[in-house]
Parts: structure tokens; sequence; C-alpha cells
């Protein structure tokens, strides 16, 4: 099996580094055959980083006006992201539109979890929210577990 | 009695970054119409002051994720210009495939994803997808192809490359990862071509403008990255002149600066000016596209600003593909010289047209002043007269219709709203 981790989001602008923050705390656990990857989120080019991964897994924040650090999970192959629910810019897509095309195009990985992470403040130079930032270790626990019982249950 | 309608729009799709339009008809007449930027001015020019001039060029990069080449190359050249420094043929050769690269990933995306939709009906990319899928793959291959080319020089990055500075590159990309761009680049011409015929069937509403083109003009090729300033009224000027030429101008309903023409009117910017002025420079491929598709040596309907898009798409293509061909790393990456106190000029084509920069320096090589004009800026005083014309064409139809014809007019310029500072809403008031 071949799994990747894609971290969304600007490592500078606030509670948006979380992606890449979980990306980073999986990347220290060195799993094997596991990729990582911190990304901006630019759609087009999502669909081509996750091309000829079997398992894919995309941590990005959120913005719902829950409370700051909150969990979600998304099976993004069985039904489509909610809109409205990621910080995007009115550049071109984000993850929810990337993952839209990817389905009609054929191109979405066999298995894609989408983890968002709820986030308050998304200003340039902000320091995340220590909720957040409290949720990064248990997340990357969170991935490791969940790509290591894929692969077993693939073996 | 008088008749009153009102259409508000809060967000146009498909054009990057945030502003607003605001139309307001009396009587069946337009009142008064401002396309309006409310985005939050980004200081770019007021924070570069005492920064050293070798940290102009990633700086003004990160004003746009979409052209960040037209920013490095810009400040590059101007600093070059106030050092005495000319590069070499292989560093100006690499500057022009990295700017190829921009204009195909740039192009690419605005004319399958966020403008081929206008002309099919649909709302967006999406919808295109679903209708047809071999089409909107092959703008992910060409966009990718362009972002690969920005890549093999910049870096590894195609978002903010970080291999460029004054002078030249800090590396040169090895042979073999340039050459490795070949097949793709030969794929992308070829579907260029046909990317041409496919948006020239596209329907186009019957609107002529009088536009004063101004583009950079370039002897021995079709300018991107070098040359001199021309309009077509037939001045050519030093990029030094700019200012001489082109003005900025406050509006209250903007947050980005109005440039303007000196003598009073509006200029237009962008791909329909630099074919106007450089059809006699475009290469074969190019050319036979253009005829192939019934466009003359101007093109005045802006409109059809997609299918010159699509023959600069086969143009960038092309000359990436001899390029790549021919390239020969440069030994040494970069040119260096003294630094000296002085004021310089550079200014290249950006995919929406030309960007100006203008910087001083002091001896000890810090920023004194910076100046810097977007092309989106430059094309709002035109943006305003194409909607006027629009919406007094369509005056009789439901709002629903001047809406989306309105939104279309603003996307023919694929208006890089971040740039000019950044988003689009409209409002329609007939009351």
């Amino acid at each position: 099996m071949t799994a990747l981790v894609v971290g969304i989001g600007h490592p500078l602008r606030g509670d948006d580094a979380v992606g890449a923050m979980v990306a980073l705390a999986v990347e220290d656990l060195a799993l094997p055959g596991v990729a990582v990857l911190c990304h901006h989120g630019e759609g087009a080019d999502l669909i081509a980083r996750w091309s000829g991964f079997d398992r894919v897994v995309a941590v990005d924040a959120t913005v719902s006006g829950t409370e700051p650090g909150a969990v979600r999970r998304w099976d993004a192959c069985a039904a489509p992201l909610p809109v409205g629910r990621f910080p995007k810019s009115s550049h071109v897509f984000g993850l929810p539109e990337a993952v839209e095309l990817a389905r009609l195009l054929g191109r979405l990985p066999p298995s894609l979890t989408v983890i968002g992470v709820e986030g308050v403040d998304f200003r340039a130079g902000a320091t995340m929210h220590a909720a957040v930032a409290a949720a990064v270790p248990a997340l990357a626990a969170e991935i490791a577990r969940l790509l290591a019982f894929d692969a077993e249950l693939q073996a | 009695m008088a008749e009153t309608r009102t259409i508000k729009v809060d967000a146009i799709a498909r054009v990057e970054g945030e502003g607003s339009l605001s139309v307001k008809i009396r009587n069946g007449e337009i009142a008064d119409l401002h396309f309006g930027i409310f985005e939050p001015p980004r200081f770019f020019e007021a924070f570069l002051k005492g920064r050293d001039f070798r940290e102009v060029p990633d700086i003004t990069a990160r004003i746009c994720g979409i052209c960040p080449i037209a920013y490095l190359m810009g400040a590059s050249q101007a600093m070059e210009s106030i050092l005495g420094l000319t590069v070499t043929r292989p560093i100006r050769d690499l500057r022009r495939l990295i700017y190829c690269g921009e204009w195909i990933e740039s192009h690419a995306l605005h004319v399958y994803m966020l403008h081929a939709p206008d002309f099919l009906g649909l709302d967006d990319a999406l919808q295109l997808a679903a209708i047809n899928r071999p089409l909107v793959e092959n703008a992910l291959r060409l966009k990718k192809i362009g972002n690969d080319v920005m890549e093999a020089i910049g870096g590894g990055r195609a978002v903010h490359p970080v291999n460029l500075r004054v002078g030249g590159f800090y590396k040169a990309p090895p042979r073999a990862a340039i050459r490795a761009l070949e097949a793709d680049l030969q794929w992308a011409l070829e579907t260029s071509v046909e990317t041409v015929k496919l948006v020239g069937g596209f329907e186009f509403p019957d609107v002529e403008q009088d536009y004063t083109f101004m583009a950079l003009r370039h002897p021995d090729e079709y300018a991107i990255h070098e040359g001199r300033l021309a309009t077509s009224t037939g001045v050519e000027f030093p990029v030094s002149a700019f200012l001489d030429h082109v003005s900025e101008e406050h509006v209250a309903w903007s947050n980005a600066l109005h440039g303007v023409a000196r003598d009073g009117g509006a200029h237009h910017v962008g791909p329909l000016a630099r074919y106007a002025i450089n059809f006699d420079k475009l290469g074969a491929p190019a050319r036979a596209a253009a005829e192939a598709a019934g466009l003359g040596p101007v093109v005045r309907n802006p409109f059809k600003s997609i299918v010159v898009r699509a023959v600069e798409l086969v143009q960038a293509c092309d000359d990436a593909l001899k390029l790549v061909r021919e390239y020969v790393e440069p030994d040494p990456p970069f040119v260096d010289a003294e630094i000296r106190a002085g004021e310089g000029h550079g200014c290249t084509e950006a995919p929406r047209g030309i960007c100006y920069h203008r910087y001083r320096i002091d001896a000890d090589g810090a920023v004194l002043d910076a100046r810097i004009v977007p092309p989106t800026a430059q094309n709002q005083k035109v943006m305003e007269l194409d909607l006027a014309k629009v919406v007094r064409a369509n005056l009789d139809q439901p709002d629903e219709v001047i809406k989306w014809r309105a939104e279309q007019a603003i996307r023919n310029y694929d208006p890089c709203i971040s740039c000019a500072t950044h988003f689009l809403k409209l409002e329609l008031d007939r009351g």
C-alpha cells in the first residue's frame, strides 16, 4: 500500500498552519511506506500530487463556528465535503473543489480521508490557538494507527 | 414614473481576488458604474523601504501566487539597470523559459477553467468536467506542464519559485532536467493548437471597442520579458519613460489605484494589446492557429480575448520547446556588480499585461522608494468602459442576464485583483 499524508495550509497564518503541523508530526514518526507533503491547497495541483497513491489522508483547517481544535473526519470517496467549511482564497479552488473535480475525472485515490481541525485566527503572523496546537500530536498518532490498520487489512 | 431596478451580486466567481461592481440605472440609462476593489491595500511599496535590494524580487513575488515570475523579473531587471548589469545570453534564455512556464500555467487555467464555462453556459469547471472530461484533463495537464517548467528552474517550486535573483539564478538547472520537459512541451504545443480551434468556435457577443493598446515590443521575438513599450497609436518609448506616459489616480470606490494614460485616456494591457502590437512577431504555429481561427492582426472584441489567450498559449509552448532544446547551463548562473546608488526601472509582460517596477536604492543597496504598477490596475478603466457598453446593450434584459454578461465582461480580463491590490461583487441599482 502506498500512502500519502497531505497537510494543507499556510504555516505562517495562525490556525491555518494546523494541516502542515500534523503532516510534520506524522513525518517525525517515520512511518514506513508513508509519504508526507505540506501543501498550499491549490486544487489542480492536489489532484496531481495524490495521483498514484492508494491511501490519502488530507488534513486542513475548518471554519464552521464550533469550538477551536474540534476535529471532524470525512470519507471523501463516499460523499462530497461540506461546502464552506474550509478556509480558501477566491484564487481558483481548494480542497472540496479538488475532491469533486477528481471524482468527475475518475482521479480520486481509492481511499481519501479528510480530517478538519477547527481554527479561529487565520491572520498572517498569528500563533496557533492553544486548543488547535493541542490537537496536533493526537491527530498524528490517529493517522499512524489508521494507516497501520489499513495496511494490515490489505496484507 | 421612474423605472427602478436593483441588482446585487456579492461575489463574481472565477476571478483572482475580491472586488465589486455597482451599476445605477435611472430611466433606462446608466447613471453611474463602478468597478470597485475593496480588498485592503497591501502596502508592499511601503514595507520595501529600507530593505536590501537583493530581497526585493522574492518579496514582491509574494504579491501573486499565479504570476510570481512577473514580479521576480521586473524587480530584478530594475535593480540590474541601477547596477549597470547585463545578463548573459544563457541567463536571458533561461529567464524567458521560466516566464513561458508562467504563461502556460496561467493561460491554461484561465482559458479552460475560468473563462470557457462562460461560453458554454456553465457555472464552473466542475460542470465542464461533467460534460467534457477529456477537455478538463487536458487543461489540468497543460497547467501542470507550465508548473513543471517553473519547478525545474525555480528551485522545485511553481508557486513563489526561489531560484531567481538579481543578475540571474542562484543555481543553473542541469541540462537533463530541462531536456526532460521536451516531450510534455511537444504535447502541450499540439494541445494548445487544438485549444485555439476549440475556443475559436465559441459564439461571441458583437462588441468592438476602440482601445489604445500598450505592450512591450522586441525586435526579435514576441515580447515577454524585455523590450520597449509601444502603443497602438504608434508611440514607442523605453521602459524608464513609463511614468511619463501613465499616471495613477485614486478613485473613491477602489483600493487599487487606477493606472491611466497621461493624455487622459484609458489604455488596455494584456493579450489583446500584445497581439495587436506584436502580431508580426508571432511564431509560425501561433500565427497559423490565429489565422485558422479567423483572427485578423488586431482583435478589438474583448470577449475574443479567450482566443487570443489561446494563441499566446501556442506561442509560449512553441518558445518553451525551442528554449528547452537549445538549453545551455548558464555558467556562472548569475552576474554581479558593485552596489551603487541610483534609480532603475523594470517592465515585463505578466500573463495579464505589463507589470512595471521602479526603485531607488542608496549606496548601501537599501531601498529608498518603490513603485509597482500591475496590469489589472491599468485595466480598471477599460473594464469600466467595456461594462458600460455591455450593460447598455442589455438594458432591456432581465437582471440575471445583465449580471451574467457583466461578470463575463470582467472575466475577459482575467483580472488579478489581488495583484491590483484583490474579488468581485455586483450591485445593480435601477432606482
